[in-house]
């Protein structure tokens, strides 16, 4: 029942999935899958790999009803990411826009710098922007006044699946930050998605997690899954840790009722 | 090719000529030689190539390990880890790209290349019309990436033909490419406004003495521009660059490291450049059947692409079209991300009714179509991809 009222709100768009399918490992199936298994809602979709005329456009194989998210991989500095947001939107693929810029082959981690700039200068044009971040705190409040529609913290390096090393830092950001947190990279099993959602974090992005198991379908149900009881664990409160071995009750106020 | 020709007036293989530009504050070059002379791969044992497999991230010291005789027991499991890297980077993708030789004219007299400018070869340079033909053909094919190549001569190829060139390729391609000789920075910024975005340059040796041993005139002679061309591509805006040597001129475990190193090198210093390895080593040449590939088979190939991708595994490894189509299929599901397809190294040679206008520098030995290779491809359970890529 209340579940049909948590609704993940971004730039006034409404989606009752949390689940939102990364573009790092390109592969048909794996569209297929995280619609139909993780019921994903929303998909990352790499403007250098739609721009392209063969057979094998990305375009062609998205479901009717899914809300593309294009990203600007690629970008090196904001003014790339700028134009590769405008290619996406001549491309047809509507308003949303991801940004990732990065500055680094080695460990594609994003430019902080880069991105506030972007941020800015697309929410100013009308975009819904959704920029992928180092969380950092004061970058993320300069997200906010730069008009960004959520903010997308890495959980550790892109393709890694190492989870959530940045743990910490993601939670100051849930706790300091009106807008949705969106857990992006990194993110490697479903029990570290279901941990970000205990967290607070209102989505989880992931792809390599699903794209490189065994049995993708069930990877992308197993995510759901984990995505779900992860929020409804956020939602329903989560009880204290009790301290090993029995504890009094007042051990240091106690003497107050003697 | 009937012994060497008398060279008049050599030019100092260690001597900038005074138009190339000089990098003076970059240190590159001299750090890729001492270290690769220092690298002394006979001490490698079972145990460091063991201890650079388990590494998250290897060091210059664990690729020493992983080019070394010590690896060569121990290929299976390289290559296991090898395609876990390379999985995990790129996921099942598999680029594909096609050469384009627009030119043949070569001033440089490398003794090994049948394209050296005493081989009598018919020589030829594509008029703009006729490379328009040669894209339209090639775009036919469904291929969204093309490499651009000429001989080295900067006199019958200028950098505005080949600038030509690339803003007609931009018509046809999402990706455009050079392998083209060594050129200044302003050149390079000149060709990345007309569209390219990726440059390749072959040093063939690291090592100098070989070097001006194999490059007996031209300006390929000198060896510290050719070095350093790579690093004046990315200065001059250049998205990637590529390098290699060519396996079997030396010796190919210290060409390798030196290879390696380099790459290793220029993106530290450069860190948004994007890295990638071609891996040739020497084949048959026209009109010289004498020069077979020296002691690099197939078996010490795969290690060496193996080690590339260990050390660096988000760089691009290109497979040679000179290598057999079952070679080539393995090692794409091992270690290589980018395969040609539908090749023809002849100048002029993709139009089916247009005559050939020029020699091939070498031979080749997959001539599979585009078609054929995508199949190879999803046959392995990968997947073909024309273009990742945008120009911005």
């Amino acid at each position: 029942m209340e579940n049909t009222r948590d609704k993940l709100t971004l730039g006034g768009h409404e989606f009752t999935s949390r689940f939102i399918l990364g573009s790092g490992k390109y592969n048909l199936d794996l569209i297929r899958a995280a619609v139909q298994y993780a019921q994903a809602q929303i998909i990352t979709l790499a403007v250098r790999r739609a721009n392209t005329a063969g057979a094998e456009n990305i375009l062609d194989y998205i479901p009717p009803g899914i809300t593309l998210l294009p990203n600007t991989s690629g970008a090196r500095k904001a003014e790339e990411a700028v134009r590769i947001a405008h290619l996406a939107r001549a491309l047809g693929c509507g308003d949303f826009i991801k940004i990732e810029v990065v500055h680094d082959s080695k460990y594609l981690l994003p430019d902080n710098y880069e991105t506030v700039k972007a941020t800015e200068i697309l929410a100013r044009e009308g975009f819904v922007v959704l920029p992928y971040m180092y969380p950092d705190l004061n970058v993320a409040r300069d997200l906010v006044n730069a008009g960004a529609a959520a903010v997308m913290p890495l959980g550790a390096p892109i393709g890694s699946n190492k989870g959530l090393c940045t743990r910490d830092f993601i939670k100051i950001l849930v706790d300091e930050i009106d807008l949705p947190i969106i857990v992006d990279a990194g993110i490697g099993r479903p029990s570290q998605a279901c941990e970000a959602m205990e967290l607070g974090a209102a989505a989880v992005m992931a792809n390599t997690a699903i794209a490189t198991a065994g049995d993708i379908p069930a990877m992308a149900g197993a995510f759901k899954n984990a995505i779900e009881a992860g929020r409804a664990a956020y939602r329903a409160g989560l009880g204290r840790v009790v301290e090993q071995g029995a504890a009094a009750s007042s051990p240091l106020t106690g003497f107050l009722n003697d | 090719m009937e012994g060497l020709h008398e060279v008049k007036n050599s030019i100092d293989p260690m001597k900038y000529l005074a138009d190339m530009e000089v990098l003076e504050e970059s240190t590159i070059m001299d750090e890729v030689l001492s270290r690769m002379q220092a690298y002394d791969y006979s001490h490698y044992r079972a145990q460091d190539v063991q201890r650079a497999l388990q590494q998250d991230s290897r060091t210059p010291e664990d690729f020493a390990a992983l080019l070394s005789p010590a690896a060569a027991p121990l290929l299976e499991e390289i290559a296991r880890r090898a395609r876990e890297e390379t999985r995990r980077y790129f996921g099942n993708s598999v680029y594909l790209f096609t050469p384009l030789y627009v030119a043949n004219y070569c001033e440089n007299y490398c003794i090994y290349c049948g394209f050296n400018r005493y081989n009598s070869i018919r020589r030829a340079r594509l008029t703009l019309a006729e490379v328009a033909k040669e894209m339209q053909a090639i775009a036919r094919s469904g291929l969204e990436e093309i490499l651009i190549l000429t001989g080295e001569s900067r006199k019958m190829s200028d950098p505005v033909y080949i600038g030509e060139v690339c803003k007609m390729a931009r018509n046809y391609f999402k990706t455009v490419g050079l392998e083209v000789y060594p050129m200044n920075t302003g050149d390079y910024a000149y060709l990345h406004g007309c569209g390219a975005d990726f440059v390749t340059v072959f040093q063939e040796t690291y090592d100098p003495d070989r070097y001006a041993a194999l490059h007996l005139a031209g300006r390929k002679r000198v060896f510290p521009y050719r070095l350093n061309a790579q690093e004046r591509a990315i200065r001059g805006g250049m998205r990637g660059v590529g390098f290699a040597a060519l396996l079997g001129l030396g010796d190919f475990r210290k060409d390798a490291f030196a290879t390696g190193i380099h790459a290793y090198l220029l993106q530290r210093k450069y860190p948004q450049a994007e890295i990638a390895f071609s891996c040739p080593r020497l084949r048959p040449i026209i009109n010289n059947d004498s020069i077979k590939p020296k002691d690099v088979h197939e078996a010490q190939l795969l290690q060496v692409i193996c080690a590339y991708r260990l050390f660096m595994p988000f760089a691009g490894i290109t497979i040679s079209t000179r290598e057999r189509s079952g070679f080539r299929n393995h090692v794409i599901g091992i270690a290589a991300t980018k395969i040609s397809a539908g090749v023809s190294i002849d100048i002029g040679g993709h139009q089916e009714k247009v005559a050939e206008k020029g020699d091939a520098q070498f031979e080749i030995a997959d001539p599979r179509s585009v078609q054929e290779v995508c199949q190879a491809i999803k046959e392995q359970g990968l997947q073909p991809v024309m273009n990742d890529y945008v120009f911005v």
